[in-house]
């Protein structure tokens, strides 16, 4: 089973977990039609890393945000809500398992 | 709702020594609170609880008959006596008075289930996907997660040793569902 790095609780089994679309979404500010289409429809779907939303529903409950690549379903990072996006590592060599982050302890 | 506990009474042609190697049985009813809110309100919430809530990810913390279990950043479970609801919750309002927080009785919402024995790990695994290795879930851990496609909270209370909370609409299903996991434990 695919094992998602929780910024929270560390790897987790991929039951636990629902994507909520992409991250970093800029809002348009002008209610014109072809901002709001752009805001509710317009995605890259990159072949590569995305950057995309996800919660960890039947865990801590959080949304954070993860960086994935659609080629090899691998997790490259995860990283709070708020936390810039961090720069994307070099693609897994093939027939690697992808990296996953350990869960860290909670801040102050 | 039909009791969970009855079908464990009931004969059934299990393998040999299987009812020794896991045992499945309800916990007595208890007082649960459902505790979020930030840092600040964690503090008074565990000034009147009488231990600190866990602030570590998946821990929870004991004293007592006490327990509290980390759930979230800024989620607890309180699992106390029965008997304590009502001075409970008036403490925990009372050292709360003017700090944001969310404090929700929802004793009656769960069931606890007992797992206790030697395969009780790899009962649970029959239908949870975490390591369940005591260097993975060490005794203390607790976390939400999936068992049989319900949402449970598993609290691990001692090698051999785990606490299911289940909702209680769930809590027939996933009895049914461990126990005939159990036939092919051995
Ligand atoms: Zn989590």
């Amino acid at each position: 089973m695919l094992l998602i790095p929780c910024p929270y609780c560390g790897p987790r089994p991929e039951l636990e977990f629902r994507n909520a679309g992409h991250a970093h979404i800029a809002r348009a500010t002008a209610a014109d039609d072809q901002g709001w289409a752009e805001t509710l429809f317009y995605r890259d779907n990159p072949k590569g890393v995305i950057a995309e939303r996800w919660r960890h529903f039947s865990g801590c409950g959080r949304f954070f945000n993860a960086l994935r690549d659609t080629v090899s379903d691998g997790f490259l990072a995860s990283y709070r809500v708020g936390e810039p996006r961090p720069a994307a590592p070099p693609p897994i060599p093939e027939g690697e398992a992808p990296r996953i982050g350990a869960g860290e302890e909670p801040r102050p | 709702m039909a009791d969970p506990s009855i079908a464990r009474t009931a004969p059934r042609a299990d393998p040999p020594g299987a009812g020794a190697l896991v045992s499945l049985g309800l916990v007595p009813p208890a007082t649960r609170f459902s505790f979020r809110g930030d840092a600040a309100a964690a503090d008074g919430c565990g000034r009147a609880l009488g231990l600190a809530l866990p602030r570590v990810a998946c821990r929870s913390a004991e004293a007592g008959d006490r327990a509290v279990l980390w759930l979230g950043p800024d989620e607890w479970l309180v699992l106390a006596p029965e008997a304590e609801t009502v001075p409970l919750f008036a403490a925990v309002e009372a050292a709360l008075a003017g700090v944001p927080h969310a404090l929700v009785d929802v004793s009656h919402r769960q069931v606890g289930f007992a797992v206790l024995g030697r395969l009780a790990p790899a009962l649970l695994n029959a239908g949870c996907p975490l390591d369940l290795d005591l260097s993975a879930f060490p005794i203390g851990a607790c976390t939400r997660t999936v068992l049989a496609k319900c949402d449970v909270v598993l609290w691990r209370r001692g090698p051999d040793a785990f606490r299911l909370e289940v909702n209680r609409s769930f809590a027939d299903y996933l009895a049914g569902t461990l126990r005939v996991a159990e036939r092919g434990l051995g």
